[in-house]
């Protein structure tokens, strides 16, 4: 196991909250896998606790959290506060979905590292994860 | 060390990176290995393998329930398939799975394969080993989708399952050689479609003409994972297995076969790393392989004389 090291970007991408619309999530793990990124889907309805549980057992470097239902404001910040509870605020968070402007800088201020709002490229989320995560 | 005391502890965060850096194969992986080896050995592994779409990770997930039903602590490790072309993977076993994942007796870890066939990841063996010394009681192993010849499950698993489903071809199918094999225990998952009877029939009848199983007469049952149908009998039917090996004294006995695979498999690679890298330094082996590529050396005599350069 010494022979040949290969890091490998492990994403989270989770659906937080009641809403169904799991088209976006799918599409933006699609892309991180064609970028050669490991990618652990956990689908639809997923509350803060099970997305942290999961992202820690997973161990991996970024989760992306996507919302449609409006409700971003309470569930995004509650995923980065049960991290930082259990000492992993160091896996990079960022967000999707529709998200109204205003609440970027709140969403950013909670911890929320990047907000993709509808028109945001997949190239640019995987370019984000690329250049934010921490180094192992 | 600290890593390892933390992972004895049952600190999550500790496991979970150090099964990241045995994956990239980071040395400090194998220092803290080295001092786990002596906590391994009591979890008992249950491999579940079968073709794509037969129902494994739903089984998986209402196996863990029966299990913790029973108050058995479960480590859960999932393989899905890398993509060949962009190196990358969607990990996926867990959508079926997630009601555990605020369990702390459950551990579930997702790997991809990233290249190795077999239907395991390289490093599957050495993560269960890291989810036994975390002192989880029982291990799942959940393959990838498999064919006919993936089964090396059956080298790091106690009990195999396999698991098939209703329509998937007639008899001639299930007489191959390969994923029949190494079935301990066989499951007609989604047992409540249309010819379920006559799979589980045929595969009844395949195994009664197995020729010596050692004692142990492989059975079939029928499950609906989705529902939790038959996964009670299904649990037992594992159980019966463990004690059929206890009984002989067998699990032991697997146990060595899978240390001498893994420890064959450990000598060889680290054998060839050092000896890659020694003539890496010295220059000689490109030379070498261009002199064996423009037919001046024959590929026999130039490994004979790097084994003779090194004294092995």
């Amino acid at each position: 196991m010494t022979t040949q090291v290969q890091q490998k970007i492990r994403v989270l991408i989770a659906k937080p909250g009641l809403d169904g619309h799991d088209r976006g999530a799918k599409v933006i793990a699609r892309a991180f896998r064609d970028a050669g990124m490991e990618v652990i889907y956990t689908g639809l309805r997923q509350t803060p606790e099970m997305i942290a549980s999961a992202a820690i057992q997973e161990d991996v470097d970024a989760i992306g959290l996507s919302c449609l239902s409006g409700a971003h404001m309470y569930l995004f910040p509650k995923v980065i506060e049960l991290l930082r509870e259990r000492g992993a605020d160091d896996i990079v968070v960022f967000g999707g979905g529709t998200i109204p402007d205003e609440d970027i800088p709140k969403l950013k201020a909670a911890g929320i590292a990047q907000v993709f709002t509808p028109g945001a490229t997949t190239g640019e989320a995987i370019e984000f994860v690329k250049s934010n995560i921490r180094s192992k | 060390m600290e890593l390892t005391r933390k992972i004895l502890e049952g600190d999550v965060r500790a496991a979970a990176r150090l099964m990241t850096m045995i994956e990239n194969g980071a040395s400090e992986a194998r220092a803290a290995l080295k001092s786990l080896y002596a906590h391994t050995g009591s979890g008992y592994i249950i491999g579940i393998t079968g073709p794509p779409g037969s129902g494994k990770s739903t089984l998986t997930d209402h196996l863990t329930d029966e299990l913790r039903k029973r108050r058995k602590t479960v480590g859960i490790v999932a393989v899905d398939p890398t993509s060949p072309f962009s190196g990358g993977a969607i990990l996926a076993d867990r959508i079926r799975m997630q009601r555990h994942s605020l369990d702390a007796d459950v551990f579930i870890r997702s790997m991809a394969t990233r290249g190795h066939l077999g239907g395991l990841a390289r490093a599957t063996n050495d993560v269960v080993d890291v989810m036994d010394a975390a002192g989880k009681e029982v291990i799942l192993i959940e393959t990838v989708g498999v064919g006919q010849d993936e089964v090396e499950v059956v080298g790091t698993a106690h009990t195999c399952v396999v698991v098939s489903v209703p329509g998937l071809g007639d008899e001639v199918q299930a007489i191959k050689a390969g994923v029949l094999e190494i079935g301990d225990v066989f499951v007609v998952n989604k047992a409540d479609r249309e010819g379920a009877n006559r799979t589980a029939t045929e595969l009844e009848m395949m195994l009664h003409m197995a020729p010596d199983t050692g004692g142990w007469l492989p059975k079939v049952y029928k499950t609906v994972a989705t529902k939790g149908e038959g996964i009670a009998k299904l649990v037992d039917a594992i159980f019966a297995h463990k004690a059929f090996l206890d009984e002989r004294d067998l699990r032991k006995k697997k146990g060595r076969e899978r240390s001498e695979r893994a420890f064959m498999a450990l000598l060889q690679e680290t054998l060839r790393a050092r000896t890659v890298e020694r003539f890496k330094r010295n220059g000689s082996m490109k030379e070498m392989i261009e002199r064996v590529a423009d037919r001046e050396l024959d590929p026999y005599t130039a490994v004979e004389e790097i084994l003779d350069k090194i004294g092995l």
